[in-house]
C-alpha cells in the first residue's frame, strides 16, 4: 500500500493486467509517443501520460501508436476483442466519439445480441472527460449518459485513484464492451492504493458516509465534491448519506431506493447536462420506485444546458460545486 | 493456381446456392413471407465464390449489408441463413439479426452490416489479432462503392498499411450506391486510392471466377506472407434493386436483362470449365439439381419454423449484468 495518483492507480491496472494476460494490447494516439520519430519513444505515454511507460515494459507488439483515426482504431478494437484479444483502446477526449461512435453503439455494442449470444467482445474504451481544465467545448465534456444509454455497453466513472485501480482491473478482466471515463481534473489526486491487483465489481455503489436526512447520489468527480458539501451540511446539522454508483450501466438501483428510503431525501449530481442525463434517470427511477418514501422534491444540481465555456469565470460557474449542492439540499429539507 | 476438380465443382455450388438463395429470397419477399429489408447478390456470385475459396475458418472477413452471398461463400449454413432471414428462433443468430447482421463467428464471418462502410475498421481488429497471435489468418473487408466513399473505410486503408496488417479490401463496384452511379460518387479511381495509400491494387473482372480467383490468390498470398494489405477493385453487376422492392427506375431500360444474359457468372463459369475441359455439363447439371433441392427445402423448413420465444427478447446483451 502507498499514495497513489489517479493516473498512476490507472497505469498501475493496466500494467498489471498486461502481465497477467498476454491478450491484452493497449493503442491510441500516443499511447506511447515518438512512434517513427528519431526522439525518444515513450515520449508522452498519452497525451497526460496515464500509460507512460507501458512500450518500455511490454513492446511495440503490445503498446501501439495509431494514426488520428478514431474509427478506424476504436472499430480495430472491437474486431480485435471480437477476435480473440483484449484491446484497452484510447478514445483521447470522449468530445471525440462524434468522429466515430457508430463503431461504438453500431458495431460492438449490438454484437452479442444482433449474432444471437455468439460474440463476446472484451474491449476497454479509456476516454478522458470533464470540465476545469478550461478546454473549452470540444475537449471537457461529461458524456457519460450516451453510452450509457446504450444496450450492451457497460460505463464506469470512478471517483477517486482506489476505485480507478480497481475498476480498470474489472474494466480488462470483464467480457463486455466497456467505456471506462478519467475525469482529467483528477489524474494528480492522490490516496492510498494496494499494490496487489483487486478488481472492483461492476454495478455495486459504495457509500462514501451515512447519514439520516439526505441522499447525495454523484457520479465522478462529484463524489468529492459531494463529501465536501456533506462536510458543510453536517456543520448546520443535516447529515447525508453520499452514494458512488461507480458505474452508471449497470447502474446499483438497489442501493440507491434503499438509502432514499432511509433518508426520504435525493439530490443527484452530476457534471453533464441536465436533460436525458445520468441525473435524470436517477431521478426517475427513484420516482418510479421510491416515491412514497420521499419527503421533499428530488433535486438534481447539474451543469446547465449549454456547451462548456471557455473564459475560468464561466467555467467555474458552469461545474456544480458544494456551495449549489447545500442550497439543493435545503430546497429538498424545505 | 490450378483448382482440383472437387475444387471446381464445390466453387460452382457455392456460386450455384448464392444464386438460387437470393433468386428465392425474392420471390418470397415478394410473396410477404419475409419481414424487413432484403438485399440481394445476384450477379456478384463469382467475387464471395472466388475470393473466400482460398479462405479457412482462420480467416475472418466483414460483409455489407448485400451480405448473403459472402456468408455462403464462407461456409454459413444455409438451412440456418434461411431461417434467421425468416426471423426464425432456429436461425443463424436465433432471428435477433435478420438479414442485415447475419454471422458465424465460428466460420469467420464476422457479420453483414447495415452500416455502410462499417465494417473495414472490424477487420484491422480481426487482421491485427492474427498478426499478433501468428495465427497465419488473412481479414478481409468487403465493401461497395458506395462504402469506398466512407471515411472509416479510408481511414482502415491508412491504418492497415500503417501497421502493415494482413487486409484485403474488395471494393465490390456493381455501378451504383443504392440509385446513385458509381461512376458520378467515386472521384478519382478505386486503384489511384489504393496507390496513394502505398497499397498494391488489382481490378478485375467481378463476372468471371477464373479471373476473381487469380487475382484474389495473389493479394491473400502476399498478406499471409507478412506483405501487408492489398485492394481489390472488383466490377461486377447486381441483377435486383438495391433493396427489394426497389423499382429500379435509375437503370437504363433493357439493362438487367442484358446483364443477365451477358454477364451471368454462372453461364460464364460453365463455358469456361467445360471450354478448358476442367468440367462437363452433367457435373454442373448435378449441382444444380442439388441446389434446387436444398433451397426448396430450406424455405419450407423456414416457412414452418418458429419465431424465436419472447423472453429472448432480453437475452443475449451482456455476458454478464
Amino acid at each position: 500500500m502507498s499514495k497513489k495518483s489517479y493516473r498512476q492507480a490507472i497505469n498501475e491496472a493496466i500494467a498489471q493486467e498486461m502481465r497477467r494476460d498476454e491478450n491484452v494490447l493497449v493503442w491510441g494516439e500516443d499511447n506511447a509517443g515518438g512512434t517513427g520519430g528519431d526522439g525518444e519513444q515513450d515520449a508522452w505515454g498519452g497525451v497526460l501520460g496515464v500509460t507512460k511507460g507501458l512500450l518500455p515494459e511490454f513492446g511495440p507488439n503490445r503498446v501501439l501508436d495509431t494514426p488520428i483515426s478514431e474509427s478506424a482504431f476504436i472499430g480495430a478494437a472491437a474486431g480485435a476483442a471480437a477476435t480473440g484479444l483484449r484491446p484497452v483502446a484510447e478514445l483521447m477526449f470522449v468530445d471525440f466519439m462524434g468522429v466515430c461512435f457508430d463503431q461504438i453503439f453500431n458495431q460492438a455494442a449490438k454484437f452479442r445480441y444482433m449474432f444471437g449470444g455468439k460474440a463476446v467482445t472484451p474491449m476497454v474504451i479509456r476516454t478522458m472527460y470533464g470540465a476545469g481544465f478550461r478546454a473549452a467545448s470540444q475537449h471537457s465534456q461529461a458524456l457519460y449518459s450516451v453510452f450509457t444509454h446504450v444496450p450492451g455497453l457497460k460505463v464506469v466513472v470512478p471517483s477517486s485513484p482506489y476505485e480507478a485501480k480497481g475498476l480498470m482491473t474489472q474494466a480488462i478482466r470483464d467480457d463486455d464492451p466497456v467505456i471506462f471515463f478519467e475525469n482529467k481534473v483528477m489524474y494528480d489526486d492522490e490516496e492510498e492504493v494496494p499494490d496487489d491487483p483487486y478488481a472492483i465489481p461492476f454495478g455495486e455503489a459504495r457509500l462514501t458516509r451515512e447519514g439520516d436526512d439526505v441522499t447525495i447520489v454523484a457520479i465522478g468527480r462529484m463524489v468529492g465534491i459531494a463529501n465536501q458539501a456533506a462536510d458543510e451540511l453536517e456543520k448546520a446539522g443535516i447529515s447525508a448519506t453520499v452514494v458512488d454508483p461507480r458505474t452508471t450501466s449497470p447502474l446499483d438501483v438497489d442501493t440507491i431506493i434503499e438509502c432514499v428510503e432511509d433518508t426520504g431525501r435525493l439530490v443527484v449530481v452530476d457534471e453533464s447536462h441536465p436533460r436525458c442525463s445520468v441525473a435524470s434517470d436517477i431521478s426517475s427511477i427513484v420516482a418510479q420506485h421510491a416515491f412514497k418514501a420521499l419527503k421533499g422534491p428530488i433535486q438534481m444540481v447539474t451543469a446547465p444546458h449549454t456547451p462548456v465555456p471557455f473564459a475560468p469565470e464561466l467555467e467555474d460557474a458552469y461545474v456544480p460545486n458544494p456551495a449549489k449542492i447545500v442550497d439543493a439540499v435545503k430546497v429538498a429539507m424545505a | 493456381m490450378q483448382l482440383s476438380r472437387d475444387e471446381l465443382i464445390e466453387s460452382y455450388r457455392v456460386m450455384r446456392t448464392i444464386r438460387d438463395f437470393e433468386e428465392r429470397v425474392h420471390e418470397e419477399f415478394s410473396g410477404g413471407a419475409i419481414p424487413g429489408f432484403v438485399h440481394l447478390y445476384s450477379g456478384e456470385e463469382a467475387s464471395a465464390a472466388g475470393i473466400c475459396q482460398h479462405l479457412s475458418d482462420k480467416d475472418k472477413i466483414a460483409s455489407t449489408h448485400r451480405g448473403h452471398g459472402h456468408c455462403i461463400a464462407k461456409g454459413c449454413d444455409v438451412r440456418q441463413m434461411m431461417l434467421e432471414i425468416y426471423g426464425r428462433g432456429e436461425g443463424l443468430c436465433g432471428g435477433k439479426g435478420g438479414s442485415m447482421h447475419i454471422a458465424d463467428l465460428s466460420k469467420g464471418m464476422l457479420g453483414a452490416n447495415g452500416i455502410v462502410g462499417g465494417g473495414p475498421p472490424l477487420i484491422c481488429g480481426a487482421a491485427l489479432t492474427a498478426k499478433y497471435k501468428k495465427t497465419g489468418g488473412v481479414a478481409i473487408a468487403f465493401v461497395g462503392d458506395g462504402g469506398s466513399n466512407q471515411g472509416t473505410t479510408l481511414e482502415s486503408y491508412n491504418l492497415a498499411k500503417v501497421w502493415n496488417l494482413p487486409v484485403i479490401f474488395v471494393v465490390e463496384d456493381n455501378g451504383y450506391a443504392e440509385a446513385t452511379s458509381s461512376s458520378w460518387s467515386v472521384a478519382g479511381s478505386q486503384m489511384d486510392r489504393a496507390k496513394g495509400f502505398g497499397m498494391p491494387a488489382v481490378q478485375v473482372d467481378g463476372h468471371d471466377f477464373f479471373a476473381v480467383h487469380e487475382a484474389a490468390g495473389e493479394v491473400i498470398e502476399r498478406a499471409r506472407a507478412g506483405g501487408g494489405p492489398s485492394l481489390m477493385h472488383v466490377i461486377l453487376n447486381r441483377f435486383f434493386g438495391h433493396f427489394e422492392g426497389d423499382a429500379m427506375t435509375y437503370r437504363a431500360e433493357g439493362e438487367i436483362a442484358r446483364l443477365r444474359k451477358e454477364k451471368d457468372s454462372l453461364k460464364i463459369f460453365r463455358t469456361n470449365a467445360t471450354q478448358a475441359g476442367l468440367l462437363e455439363d452433367a457435373d454442373m447439371d448435378k449441382v444444380d439439381k442439388e441446389v434446387a433441392g436444398l433451397i426448396d427445402d430450406v424455405v419450407k423448413e423456414s416457412e414452418k419454423a418458429t419465431p424465436p420465444p419472447l423472453e429472448k427478447l432480453t437475452t443475449d446483451v451482456y455476458v454478464n449484468y
